[in-house]
């Protein structure tokens, strides 16, 4: 299959040539398409592969003997194989293929929960958790007779870090954060999160799902226990996501779910489970999603995390300086660090009205809570207007947002 | 008026629109319009409930005929609610129930009616059918 070349050097134009979609219109214009933060699009190299897979690979994976079922299985162990140094996992088999985000945190808020979490103890996450990272721990702690403790943030954004220090404890079974919130656009500092934890003797989980598209991630230099993230969200496949997990805590685990796949023997009396990472990968896997997912990791591989974290800063800046210069418009978000978001409010219009006219200026970009309910309540709004960029994002996007929110403004105001 | 003569007047309104600006202006200067809904019904429980913009709905029933007041927290959404209100306001239980609401499609505003816009008119329309099938079944 076609190999991607490494880039000379970061040509946004050389870009959005491999991502067809962009070249289309919407309500007759030329698409501006600034929500990646719920989806990024897909460059011609990952649309080609899920052709190829289905015109000549289709079959399914770890059972058959026969060949397509070999060339399905070792395309779909590639993905592993790739995303191993992608996050510079020490195993292989700690990478665990799921059908995203979600799921992965809710293995691990049932598996972790069932091995390790009882009656009194205590799992943190914070204010600007996705309902993803909430939900599964609320019910985790509810079936195990555990607390919930939620780490504050203040206005701008960001974690009040002497509140979480104060409420680590010996009865802390995890700490489960987002490293950046799709909401606001901050970035954690995760690095201090983890040491902390780590101290109290508690394993962190994160929710890498903003991250992992916008920069390196190495598990063992950040010592994270368990990361989550998504591949339709990296220029990947809907429908696959992943869960790395430390060989020690998946080894401690029970199973997630049973079935095929997930098993080594069984009997109407017992069943011994499979090794790693098989033991949580019960069912037939989304093949196509988990082949093609390689491909998206080739793609940015090729471009550069590093090269696609300066350019996409660099364009946040010029974002963040435009949208300020429109009269009446309130960033919501606005800590230090940010990656990638560009949440806001415009004077005391509803944020759904703006994305109503924007969509018909063929921007399309995200209004609502961001799943993020408890967040918004913080804030006391009803949710925000959010633009969200990635690598093919330029300065004539921004400009025509920039241009759409004035035209808002005009009609809103 | 009819329901149907009131959409078919609608339509006509719409027919002078050239551009998508004018018509959401139009909308949205019905929902300024729109007579306020009296504070004991915007409440929770008359709330449409839905993900982004709130509607909130109270069906009366005077001398047979239904009338229908509303609000909304967006605009945009409220001018539609105004809209649903001008066609469907004044009528009895059962021609509410009945009617065939045609000119949301011929304006141009279908795009509304997908069952993914948050609050769209869809389930307006539900809501407002609704109330005028439990006053129907009272009388």
């Amino acid at each position: 299959m076609e190999q991607v070349a490494v880039l000379e050097h970061f040509d946004v134009e050389q870009i959005r040539q491999d991502f067809p979609i962009l070249t289309r219109t919407v309500n007759n214009r030329p698409l501006v398409y600034l929500d990646n933060g719920a989806t990024t699009q897909k460059p011609r190299q990952v649309i080609d592969a899920i052709v190829e897979y289905y015109t000549q690979l289709n079959s399914n994976v770890h059972r058959g003997v026969h060949h397509l079922s070999q060339l399905a299985t070792d395309a779909f162990e590639v993905t592993r194989r790739k995303l191993k140094p992608f996050i510079n996992a020490t195993h292989e088999h700690e990478i665990i293929l799921t059908k995203g985000t979600t799921e992965s945190i809710n293995l691990v808020a049932a598996c972790y929960g069932r091995a390790f979490v009882g009656a009194g103890d205590e799992v943190i996450i914070s204010a600007m958790e996705h309902h993803s990272n909430i939900v599964p721990w609320q019910m985790c702690c509810e079936e195990r007779g555990a607390t919930l403790k939620v780490i504050p943030i203040n206005e701008a954004g960001e974690l009040d870090m002497d509140a979480y220090r104060s409420m680590l404890s010996d009865r802390t079974r995890m700490v489960a954060i987002t490293y950046v919130s799709n909401a606001l656009g901050t970035v954690n500092p995760v690095n201090e999160i983890i040491g902390l934890a780590h101290a109290a003797g508690a394993p962190v989980l994160l929710d890498a799902a903003q991250a992992v598209q916008h920069l390196t991630i190495d598990v063992q230099a950040l010592d994270v226990d368990f990361l989550a993230f998504s591949g339709h969200k990296m220029y990947g496949p809907t429908g696959v996501g992943v869960l790395y997990g430390k060989e020690k805590w998946l080894d401690a685990m029970p199973p997630y779910q049973g079935g095929g796949e997930m098993i080594k023997e069984v009997t109407f009396e017992k069943t011994t489970y499979n090794e790693l990472p098989f033991k949580y990968e019960a069912g037939t896997p989304n093949i196509e999603a988990g082949i093609c997912l390689a491909h998206a990791i080739d793609y940015i591989n090729a471009v550069g995390l590093d090269r696609i974290a300066r350019y996409e800063h660099e364009l946040l800046e010029y974002a963040t300086q435009r949208l300020l210069a429109v009269p009446g418009l309130r960033m919501v978000g606005t800590a230090r660090e940010k990656s990638s978001v560009l949440s806001f409010l415009l004077a005391d219009a509803h944020p759904y009205d703006v994305g109503v006219i924007l969509d018909k200026l063929g921007i399309a970009v995200r209004t609502g809570h961001h799943c993020t309910q408890p967040l918004m309540d913080y804030y006391g709004i009803p949710g925000t207007v959010r633009a969200s960029i990635a690598m093919y994002n330029t300065k004539a996007d921004i400009d025509a947002l920039v241009a759409g929110v004035e035209r808002s403004a005009a009609m809103l105001l | 008026m009819t329901i149907n003569e009131i959409q078919d007047e609608l339509i006509e309104d719409f027919s002078f629109f050239d551009d998508w600006m004018a018509k959401y202006e139009y909308i949205i200067q019905l929902g300024k319009e729109l007579p306020l809904i009296d504070y004991r019904f915007k409440k929770d429980e008359y709330l449409i409930k839905g993900c982004q913009s709130k509607v909130w709905l109270h069906a009366d029933h005077q001398d047979g005929k239904v009338a229908f007041t509303a609000d909304s927290d967006a605009i945009i959404t409220k001018g539609l609610v105004a809209l649903m209100v001008k066609v469907l306001s004044g009528h009895t239980p059962n021609e509410i129930v009945e009617s065939d609401l045609y000119f949301i499609d011929q304006i141009g505003l279908q795009e509304h009616l997908s069952p993914t816009r948050a609050n769209g008119l869809l389930s307006m329309v539900k809501q407002m059918k609704l109330y005028a099938a439990a006053l129907n079944a009272k009388v």
